[in-house]
């Protein structure tokens, strides 16, 4: 059972308020006392899982669980997937067009960024949609 | 280990303070530039000074994600805007605007002993 669980929604291309799930993670994992490697790591994963519904997808949600002794982080989202999963998790692999790139997104490293900040990471993607979901564990 | 001021690196950046006038003698040891805000958290390495030519909202939300950022650089004369100099604020963040191009005030910082890892301070690759 989660000692913890909440739910956000986060708009496709909603540039303004990107990044406030994961200031509300910062904000909640902090009041827990948690160890900062823990909270920077957090807050990274659930920033670049942020950022991908925003700029790739239709729009989705993050739901945030805290457990005893992890936190999990689900993203989720309905389309139109990752075509190629494999492809996608390379470090630098992007098709973020040029206005995305002017903003400062589309060096590919978003995945990757997840993943190398998680204990444990799963990718589930079809043309409905894509779930992230990755662990951190305490 | 290599202490600059962040008062020294307005003075070596000739850089204009747009934000915490009152926090310039906080030291820093490291520093990092980008334009792409993936390849920011993409290091591990500890980062308390981020130059970039990105202006948007987005630079103050990747600096609070990091967490270590003390101070955020715009390079090549380029301002933010009212919105993220507030952002920045709320974040407790210093901000200044250099006129050099990124590659220069990187390589301006760096020769004044900035450099990017936490681990190997100045004087580690001579
Ligand atoms: N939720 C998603 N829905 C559809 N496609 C996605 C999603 N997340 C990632 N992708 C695809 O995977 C690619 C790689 O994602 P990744 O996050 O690593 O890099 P990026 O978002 O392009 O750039 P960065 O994260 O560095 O700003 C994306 O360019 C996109 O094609
Ligand atoms: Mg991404």
């Amino acid at each position: 059972m989660a000692l913890y669980s909440k739910e956000f929604e986060v708009k496709a291309r909603d540039f303004d308020s990107a990044g406030e799930v994961s200031s509300n993670l910062r904000a909640i994992l902090k009041q827990l006392s948690l160890a900062p490697d823990i909270v920077r790591r957090s807050c990274i994963v659930c920033y670049e899982a942020e950022m991908n519904i925003i700029i790739h997808s239709y729009g989705g949600t993050i739901k945030i669980e805290i457990f005893e002794d992890r936190i999990r982080i689900i993203a989720e989202d309905t389309g139109p997937g990752i075509e190629d999963i494999e492809l996608a998790m390379k470090e630098g692999y992007s098709t973020a067009p040029e206005e995305i790139r002017e903003m400062g997104f589309g060096a590919g490293m978003g995945l990757p960024n997840i993943k190398a900040n998680s204990d444990f990471m799963d990718i589930k993607s079809s043309k409905d949609g894509t779930v992230v979901v990755a662990e951190i564990l305490f | 280990m290599l202490a600059v001021k962040l008062r020294e690196i307005k003075e070596i950046l000739e850089a204009q303070v747009l934000l915490g006038e009152e926090k310039l003698e906080e030291e820093v040891f490291t520093a990092c530039g980008a334009d792409l805000m993936s390849d920011v958290l993409a290091s591990r390495d500890e980062k308390a000074v981020l130059l970039t030519g990105l202006t948007n909202v987005q630079v103050v939300r990747t600096a609070e994600v990091v967490g270590d950022i003390k101070c955020i650089i715009f390079v090549r004369g380029k301002s933010p805007g009212d919105d993220v100099l507030e952002q920045a604020k709320k974040a407790g963040l210093v901000v200044m605007k250099t006129k050099y191009p990124l590659y220069i005030a990187c390589g301006l910082l760096y020769s004044n002993g900035l450099t990017c890892r936490s681990g190997e301070k100045n004087g580690a690759l001579q």
